[in-house]
């Protein structure tokens, strides 16, 4: 580095080398101010979101996840319901007992799929950035922000072009992928499933794969089973218009079974290809490795060229570890960074906390009573046009086949917008990083003490209304992180070698003026890295 | 090579008397594929601050307990069908064999900084902090050295080539 600086470490950062630290210190700040220490989950730079104090992660928007639980319980216990008692007498004990566990094997595996972290790479701190940069641009390009960079490199004698990311700053590792929905780098991207509202990638492509096979498993044994009930109830000349009067349960499940039966055997069987030739599923839609491009050489390099090997490596290797460190906390001076976007994290979370389990208790009643069934059909059509106002539109023709009767517009739960309401302009400033201002050794007390309530009502006498412009863009900044530009991402990254100043110390005057000046300010420290 | 003078340090020494100058960022070898393994090109930064067989060695070791992490044999294939078989629940209450390997290189680096590169004013952090990213080694002064002769002995070690 042309520029090096000598700063002085605060102690408390040295601790992430040695993980038994950090808890230590969490426990002493906590004494100390009085407050409970930040995990990192709650400043985690990426779109998702995270119940039970960071345990359990999922994207965004949970997509048409409420629906694919809903349809899966709904079916499942009408099956239950109705037909089993049939067949239970006609036939076997084991038709219950396999549609059990083939149940709980696709309710897990669902929930696993949706709620593990896929494998995403935590976005690269600010050394590691201007090291690279360093090296990119002393490898001779001139102009400040040059095409995008591609690093080449050889993997089992094979040419593979490295992506450098821009949001996240570092050069993709192979087989890994940025989603935009997600705003995360994924390892072993596969896609991003709305079905299953999360990304599909390392972690967790084993318990997805578990789940599109046992629920093809589960829908084929269900329609199976159906259709004999039906045809038990129609023997002896009765017909079936008999039979579906007797049981009109059985007629949903049919319709739901019938319309998702080819589209899970098609993707179970999609994915049995994949697994076999170790591909995701980026990579066979981009046709990286089939020779599109022209270049001879294009096998797949990550195959082992044996299904069963490939299979056992994608289904059977060992578990990586989440690189995310979700629940670990933060050291002090970062968390006094985003306390503003604290409530409104909260506040988010609590309320997908309340709509999840509103509409998982939804579920749970219908399935309990047993109310006359034009109460239960009635019920389920309402569940159906709440759901559908909250559903990707590929989904719209699924629902209108399914739900045939009009839907009455009961009084539903008010579903609360999650994101931002949209009063930010894209341009949002928001910048605080200045890499080469000496930083003061005082960091910003006044803003973690402030606290929850207070961050952006009142501001602290000495630093009036520059702290409440921030604060202003801080809560708003942390859902806008993503459209705005990639340099303002990289900003908002916490360091802990960094002591960052939230605002510059000596220039009070900057204040409506202070977004394009602090990002000219920081072009510039960016040039003088160079 | 200058030989700028610097005190031995320990690790707690480290932290309260010496102060960050550079860090060094070893990236991933990818000729293998995904899995993981660091290069183990010497950074010329360190050419002043430690002997370069030391240094290769532990790069070669951590390079080796991520391999074996990683490895996928007999006990990984059964670890693998068990959880399947169980829906995976096996998870929540065992701990894998990445785990405990990973739990193994924490403690190797931890003794690796506390024998051999805090007495010299360097600092490893562990991979896992960074995403498997890097091996970020990060180089400090002590505070009472001169400016000036600690300044150009960095500045020499990362000047552009």
């Amino acid at each position: 580095m042309k520029h090096c600086e000598y700063q002085q470490i605060d102690p408390q950062a040295l601790s992430t080398p040695t993980p038994t630290l950090p808890p230590q210190h969490a426990v002493v700040q906590e004494e100390k101010k009085g407050e409970t220490a930040r995990r990192k989950w709650e400043d985690f730079p990426g779109k998702n979101r995270f119940y039970c104090d960071g345990r359990i992660i999922v994207a965004q928007q949970s997509g048409v996840l409420p629906l694919t639980l809903g349809l899966i319980l709904v079916t499942t216990v009408l099956f239950f319901v109705f037909d089993c008692p049939f067949l239970l007498k006609h036939l076997t004990v084991f038709i219950p007992a396999i549609g059990g566990v083939l149940f709980v094997f696709v309710v897990i595996s669902l929930l696993q799929t949706s709620f593990t972290d896929p494998g995403i790479l935590p976005r690269a701190t600010p050394d590691e950035a201007a090291d690279i940069e360093k090296q990119i641009d002393n490898s001779g390009s001139s102009t400040y922000r040059p095409p995008p960079r591609t690093k080449e490199v050889m993997i089992n004698q094979q040419v593979v072009k490295l992506k450098y990311c821009f949001t996240c700053k570092m050069f993709r590792p192979p087989r890994t992928s940025h989603c935009s929905l997600c705003d995360n780098c994924v390892e072993r991207f596969d896609h991003h499933c709305p079905w299953v509202g999360n990304c599909v990638g390392k972690r967790n492509y084993r318990f997805f794969y578990t789940f599109i096979v046992s629920l093809s498993f589960l829908t084929v044994f269900i329609f199976g089973c159906v259709a004999t009930h039906l045809a038990l109830r129609a023997q002896g000349g009765r017909g079936l218009m008999f039979a579906l009067q007797e049981s009109p349960a059985s007629a949903v499940e049919l319709v739901i079974c019938f319309f998702s039966v080819w589209s899970i055997l098609g993707l179970s069987g999609f994915h049995t290809y994949l697994v076999a030739s170790n591909l995701t599923t980026n990579e066979d839609i981009k046709g990286s490795w089939s020779g599109k491009s022209g270049t001879e050489d294009t096998g797949n390099p990550y195959s082992y060229n044996n299904i069963i090997t490939n299979c056992c490596s994608v289904l059977c290797g060992p578990m990586p570890p989440s690189l995310i460190d979700r629940r670990g906390f933060m050291p002090v001076e970062e968390s006094s960074q985003t306390v503003a976007t604290e409530i409104e994290l909260a506040a988010k979370n609590e309320i997908n906390v309340c709509q999840l389990v509103l509409c998982l208790s939804v579920f749970v009643c219908m399935a309990h009573h047993h109310p006359p069934l034009g109460g239960q059909l009635s019920g389920l059509c309402s569940v159906l046009c709440w759901l559908m106002s909250k559903c990707t539109q590929g989904t719209k023709d699924l629902l209108e086949s399914a739900s045939r009767s009009p839907c009455p517009q009961t009084g539903k739960p008010q579903t609360v917008s999650t994101s931002c309401p949209d009063s930010i302009d894209p341009a949002d400033p928001a910048v605080t990083f200045n890499p080469d201002v000496t930083p003061d050794p005082v960091a910003v007390p006044s803003l973690k003490c402030g606290g929850r309530h207070h961050s952006h009502t009142t501001s602290p006498p000495d630093e009036p209304r520059q702290l409440h412009h921030h604060h202003h863009h801080n809560r708003h900044h942390k859902t806008r992180s993503a459209r705005s530009s990639s340099k303002r991402a990289a900003l908002h990254i916490s360091n802990p070698a960094y002591n960052v100043s939230l605002s510059p110390p000596t220039s009070p005057g900057l204040g409506p003026s202070h977004g394009t000046g602090a990002e000219e300010h920081v072009r510039d420290s960016f040039a003088t890295l160079h | 090579e200058i030989s700028a003078p610097w005190t031995f340090h320990n690790l707690q020494e480290l932290r309260h008397s010496a102060s960050l100058a550079n860090k060094v960022f070893l990236q991933r070898d990818y000729s293998d594929g995904t899995t993981c393994r660091f290069q183990t090109k010497f950074p010329s930064e360190l050419e002043s601050r430690i002997e370069r067989p030391l240094f290769e060695d532990t790069v070669k070791r951590l390079n080796i307990y991520y391999a074996e992490a990683e490895k996928m044999g007999g006990q990984s294939y059964l670890e693998g069908c068990l959880a399947c078989a169980t829906a995976y629940l096996i998870f929540l209450c065992m701990e894998t064999r990445y785990e405990k390997v990973l739990k193994k290189i924490g403690r190797y680096i931890q003794e690796q900084n506390e024998k051999i590169y805090a007495p010299r004013g360097l600092l490893i952090t562990d991979p896992i902090e960074r995403g498997m990213r890097v091996i970020e080694i990060s180089i400090y002064e002590d505070r009472g050295s001169s400016g000036s002769c600690s300044g150009s002995s960095s500045t020499s070690g990362s000047s552009a080539r």
